[in-house]
């Protein structure tokens, strides 16, 4: 019976205050929820986290998510952390629109709730991270569709699902930058799912079904290495050229390969560094997420919040021959 | 084999047949070692271990937050459990909900009502449901192929229709049925679900429609010969699951608040682990509703209790998995030990 009324009132009172006052003698948790675990890229975003949560002191980093890139399999996390009471939820989203009633709920027991790399719908989150602007994405990867064959031939694009948020956006992105570059000319766009096998073979039946393509954009780090090897082994080296976003341990062979010329990535170690100082900015009460709103984030200075609550952290990098192999010992 | 595991389940035939007993006389161990007895064994062990290693397993509201998980799958997996006791399997569940889903956010956007919605998705799984069970039935196909078949088509039709889009314009009201409470902690959801499993554990072991899914799934053919129409029951039975997928497809819609045509990925398989790890045996014949009920809350609090410890997903899977094994082995190792006792004796 007490027990019931302590947290009824405890609830009550992170609604009332936010959820900054509750965390004053204890350890704060902040939550970082990935689509699923076991990618590469979140991993290092994983390391960044943790690279914030020591210089925060007091903190502790619970990393988690589901093992399928689900939206259920999210909401059955986020569940979990709302169970034990963690101070923050820093989230890259499955779906959009799905996890807002839950990470709803979450905010309603004085959770704080960020999202980063790929956006939950306003009503559910509280500010979010974008790893860099779709618009500056959406021109990197055309120029480096360019680069290597001078602007001039037909490309593709091979991408995760038909249903992911980030996906689709630089793929959009992408296609309104494409007029920059007369000579390129997009004939397709296939699926992979962000499954190694099913990118491996979507890039093979692309291969040959349209002996005409010349690069393929792929802008997943699945899907890169994937396509990169799809290459390779059908031995179209120095005639088809791999291209998008990926991570540089994974790509450093097939650059030296040759399949892959140039790609581009943010850095995820910054990205988890951003979203971790960014979530505790709220939960500790230091920052109220509203427009305009200027976050400390550590080693990399503050970044602000535009009219729709989001905030950008930078431009992607390129890396080629000449950068990828000091960047693949970090990530 | 399986007769002699049936036999020691229909308990209540008895009492009805006229003092006739149909089964073996039984002993107190016998009891012991009924697969519903270890389930709830093993529940205890469960529970109790999460109290143990975390302060906010046994708290009402935490536990009612954990029910959200697998009410949806757990509905499902009642009908599912009496088409696996006829010897049948339906793989499409999951494309079913996304199927049934998709139909609803449509006539939502159409500017369907609530009430319309609530028709509209167990009725579209209804459909899904009796073609499934003609194809199998009609054309003599093994249940596995036409519904391995089905899951693709009705999966696809949710990505034609969808691509890269959400339907997320559910009327006001909608989201009651996945997130609303009855009364203090107890949500609509597990409510139903609670209801649901009296009614299907009443069909199934206390009217002859339940006995006649037993005969059919440990002999289809002596089950015709002995007047009962083989081919209709099964029928039935896909259409049944057909259905409650469609009602678990309006509790999901409505606690997710939109449709993707991704809802309910590979959930066929967590809804027919939980009935085999109820102790449905997957050939058909034996298994009861109350092992199946247990399961559900053995697999919920497993995963909520290892969620709350933060344990990886991946770890997860495979304890669910080696549960599953073990589920399977237990009573084939059970009876080869009782065979030799007595072959001994």
């Amino acid at each position: 019976m007490q027990r019931r009324q302590v947290l009824a009132a405890s609830a009550a009172l992170g609604l009332a205050f936010s959820a900054g006052s509750s965390f004053a003698a204890d350890k704060a948790r902040i939550a970082m929820v990935v689509k699923a675990l076991g990618i590469g890229f979140f991993e290092a975003a994983h390391r960044g986290g943790d690279e914030a949560a020591k210089e925060l002191g007091n903190l502790e980093l619970i990393y988690t998510g589901p093992t399928t890139t689900t939206a259920e399999g999210q909401i059955e996390t986020v569940n979990s952390l709302i169970a034990q009471r963690v101070n923050a939820i820093a989230i890259t989203a499955n779906d959009t629109d799905a996890l807002v009633p839950i990470l709803k709920r979450a905010m309603q027991r004085g959770i704080s709730v960020i999202s980063w790399d790929s956006a939950v719908a306003p009503a559910g989150r509280q500010a979010n991270l974008e790893p860099s602007s779709t618009k500056l994405i959406g021109e990197t990867l055309v120029k480096l569709a360019a680069a290597p064959i001078a602007g001039k031939g037909e490309i593709a694009i091979l991408s995760t699902t038909p249903t992911a948020t980030n996906q689709n956006n630089w793929i959009a992105a992408m296609k309104e930058a494409l007029p920059s570059q007369a000579g390129l000319k997009l004939i397709t766009t296939v699926y992979g799912e962000d499954l190694a096998d099913k990118s491996y073979r979507e890039t093979v039946a692309l291969l040959q079904g349209h002996p005409e393509v010349k690069v393929i954009v792929a802008p997943t780090s699945i899907g890169i290495v994937a396509a990169a090897q799809a290459v390779e082994d059908q031995h179209k080296v120095g005639q088809v050229f791999v291209t998008g976003l990926g991570l540089p341990s994974e790509l450093v062979g097939h650059v030296k390969q040759g399949s892959v010329a140039s790609f581009a990535i943010w850095n995820p170690v910054d990205l988890g560094y951003a979203a971790v100082y960014m979530a505790y900015d709220i939960a500790s009460g230091k920052v109220k997420p509203s427009p305009g709103a200027s976050f400390p984030v550590g080693r990399l200075g503050a970044r602000s919040l535009d009219d729709k609550g989001n905030a950008v952290l930078g431009p992607p990098t390129i890396y080629d021959k000449s950068n990828v192999e000091q960047a693949a010992k970090l990530f | 084999m399986q007769s002699s595991q049936q036999i020691t389940i229909d308990r209540p035939a008895a009492s009805r047949a006229g003092g006739i007993p149909d089964r073996l006389p039984q002993r107190p161990t016998d009891l012991l070692l009924r697969w519903e007895v270890l389930l709830l064994i093993f529940l205890a062990l469960v529970v109790l271990i999460n109290v143990q290693l975390s302060p906010f397993f046994f708290d009402p509201y935490n536990l009612s937050d954990a029910t959200f998980n697998f009410t949806e799958k757990a509905i499902v997996a009642l009908p599912m459990t009496l088409l696996i006791i006829a010897g049948d399997i339906d793989l499409s569940v999951a494309s079913i909900i996304a199927l049934a889903s998709t139909a609803m956010g449509a006539a939502a956007v159409a500017g369907a009502s609530t009430a319309v919605l609530l028709v509209l998705g167990p009725l579209v799984g209804l459909a899904c449901g009796i073609l499934n069970g003609w194809l199998v039935t009609a054309f003599s196909v093994p249940a596995i192929i036409v519904t391995i078949g089905t899951m693709s088509l009705y999966r696809g039709i949710c990505y034609i229709a969808l691509g890269d889009q959400a339907y997320k314009n559910y009327p006001d009201g909608f989201d009651f049925f996945g997130q609303g409470y009855v009364f203090w902690v107890f949500s609509f959801e597990f409510c139903l679900f609670i209801v649901l499993a009296v009614i299907f554990g009443v069909v199934l072991h206390r009217t002859s429609f339940g006995r006649r899914v037993y005969a059919i799934g440990n002999n289809p053919t002596a089950a015709l010969f002995s007047g009962i129409d083989v081919q209709r029951y099964r029928l039935v039975l896909f259409a049944l699951v057909g259905l409650f997928s469609g009602l678990a497809s309006v509790l999901l819609t409505s606690r997710l608040g939109s449709t993707r045509p991704n809802i309910a990925t590979a959930w066929e398989l967590e809804i027919i682990t939980m009935v085999v790890l109820g102790g449905v045996n997957i050939n058909g014949g034996s298994g009861t509703v109350p092992g199946v009920f247990i399961a559900a809350f053995v697999m919920g609090f497993l995963t909520f209790g290892m969620g709350l410890l933060n344990i990886p997903g991946i770890v997860m899977t495979v304890l669910i998995g080696f549960l599953l094994i073990l589920a399977i082995a237990l009573p084939v190792v059970i009876r080869k030990l009782t065979s030799a006792r007595r072959r001994s004796a």
